[in-house]
């Protein structure tokens, strides 16, 4: 009945070790393991400094795991994004990886426009095609035509969000990661996310989630991963 | 579990590169890949040998112990420093760029600004006037500096016109391979942003490998796919740019990324 997994997590463990503050160590992580089939969309769920960011960040390569397996379908093949090299780790996010974090980190001088349609480009659609992708999402998520053109450092927060959200979605990444991605929005366009969230669910995406907003969150997720404080999970 | 097979083979092969000054180290041990395509940065505090490190890579000092070994066009790999002089030199001026931190090392201030571009074109053997005016222009036009200032002297320029100017004599000729010093650091903060933009575009157009030194950790953000910290001459951590900014593993790391705001 369910498809081989397209996200397979195993044994994750990650602390930070703060040399700054003489050496501390903060675990987050132990023994997690979850997976995520095609088609399938799991919120991670648990309290503030759970480590639900930080597990996102993990599966995308941003953060380095210290234990465990992170295993990617990736164009036949399966990635181990907690051993893979860097520049593996680029292809993997170029083709099969998208996140959509919780702020945009902005690029200085180029326009909203660019930036959403940069990923589309980067695998290989004519700038024509990744404007026109763009351009569409910019559309449906309301971003006013007149910002179309300017960079988005000056945006508002809730603008932002959805030029990330608009970036994340430009290409169908096989497997999606969104942190809290309707936290600063309106109630239409946090309809328009459910809605692009289900359209990538049709198409056959594997989402892993983190949505503050219960509402979103019932409608969106087919499960819940529950997650507690090192402290109590020890 | 498999990786990724990696497309070809590295474009440059380092194997512990050590260079020393008298009895002081300027850099040690330093060992890594380049692969095409791929832009690394050298990061670090000040005299922790980054400069040191990035002249031995691009044949303008000679290291003290280590290889490095370039895949030519026409030979495949070839350790740079087995090659003659001759070969050397040709490699440097055409296969390579190097993008000096203050401008007037890598221009000739007494020729025009059409001449420093058309320069390079000569060294890799064009000969059409009409050509060499012509790629010159273009290039002009692609760092941004009006076609009309073709015929000015470098001394007319602004800093940043001048930084520019050094970009385009160095990609004029389409190097596979640009070693950058400190790029923007000689240049105010607003002009950095706009050559950094021009930079990341050419890069990416151009698909060229790049390895830059910076100490300014958001300019590493931007530029690099891949990231070396270095310490007092040696490499101390090595990663994916994002992840060694985000989830420093070395105590030097996490103290470089603390001491700035939001790298
Ligand atoms: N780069 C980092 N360096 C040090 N500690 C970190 C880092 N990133 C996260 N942490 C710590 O890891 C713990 C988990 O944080 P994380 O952001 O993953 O929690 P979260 O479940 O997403 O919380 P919230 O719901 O508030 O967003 C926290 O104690 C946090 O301070
Ligand atoms: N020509 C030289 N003669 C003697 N010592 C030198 C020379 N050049 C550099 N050094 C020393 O080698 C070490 C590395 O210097 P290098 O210039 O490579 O550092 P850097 O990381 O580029 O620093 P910065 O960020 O200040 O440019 C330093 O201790 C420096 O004093
Ligand atoms: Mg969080
Ligand atoms: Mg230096």
């Amino acid at each position: 009945m369910t498809a081989s997994p397209s996200l397979s997590l195993a044994g994750i463990g990650k602390q930070f070790t703060l040399h700054v503050q003489g050496g501390v160590v903060l675990p987050v992580l132990a023994g997690v393991a979850l997976d995520v089939a095609p088609g399938e969309c799991v919120a991670l769920h648990g309290p503030s400094g759970s480590g639900k960011s930080s597990l996102l960040r993990l599966v995308y390569g941003n953060y380095r795991a210290q234990a465990g397996s992170i295993a990617i379908r990736h164009r036949g093949q399966t990635i181990d994004v907690a051993a893979a090299s860097a520049q593996t780790i680029l292809k993997l996010r170029r083709y099969t990886l998208g996140y959509v974090s919780q702020f945009l980190r902005v690029i200085p001088r180029v326009p909203a426009i660019d930036v959403v349609a940069e990923p589309a480009r980067a695998v290989g659609m004519t700038a024509a095609e990744a404007e026109r992708r763009a351009e569409r999402l910019l559309s449906r998520l309301r971003i006013p035509e007149r910002l179309w053109s300017l960079p988005p450092a000056t945006f508002s927060g809730g603008e932002q969000q959805r030029i990330n959200l608009a970036r994340g979605f430009v290409v169908d990444y096989p497997v999606l990661l969104l942190d809290e991605p309707t936290a600063a929005l309106d109630a239409d366009n946090r309809r328009t996310v459910v809605s692009l969230i289900h359209e990538a669910k049709a198409r056959g995406t594997a989402l892993l989630g983190i949505f503050h907003d219960a509402e979103v969150r019932d409608q969106v997720a087919d499960r819940l991963f529950a997650m507690r404080p090192p402290s109590m999970a020890a | 579990m498999t990786t990724l097979a990696m497309t070809g083979r590295p474009l440059l092969q380092v194997e512990g590169l050590t260079h020393r000054y008298g009895s002081r180290i300027g850099c040690r041990d330093v060992t890594f890949d380049l692969w095409p395509g791929e832009v690394l940065g050298i990061v670090g505090e000040s005299g922790s040998g980054k400069t040191t490190l990035l002249k031995c890579l691009s044949a303008q000092m000679e290291p003290h112990a280590g290889h490095v070994v370039y895949d030519t066009r026409e030979d495949g790999p070839q350790d740079v420093f087995a090659l003659s002089e001759p070969r050397r030199r040709l490699l440097m001026r055409t296969d390579w760029g190097i993008v000096h931190q203050h401008p007037v090392e890598g221009l000739r201030m007494k020729v025009s600004a059409g001449a420093n571009v058309g320069e390079r074109l000569m060294a890799v053997g064009a000969r059409h006037y009409g050509e060499i005016r012509g790629a010159a222009l273009d290039w002009l036009g692609r760092v941004e500096i009006a076609r009309d200032r073709i015929d000015d002297m470098p001394r007319t320029f602004s800093g940043g016109m001048l930084q520019r100017l050094q970009i385009a004599r160095n990609l004029v000729s389409r190097p596979r391979l640009v070693f950058m010093d400190e790029p923007t650091g000689s240049l105010d903060v607003s002009v950095q942003a706009r050559l950094l933009d021009l930079l990341r575009g050419l890069v990416a157009d151009l698909g060229l490998s790049v390895i830059v030194v910076t100490h300014d950790l958001a300019v590493a953000r931007l530029l690099a796919h891949r990231l070396m910290v270095m310490r007092a001459g040696a490499v101390v951590e090595e990663g994916l740019t994002d992840q060694v900014l985000d989830d420093p593993q070395h105590p030097y790391t996490q103290l470089l990324v603390a001491s700035i705001l939001h790298p």
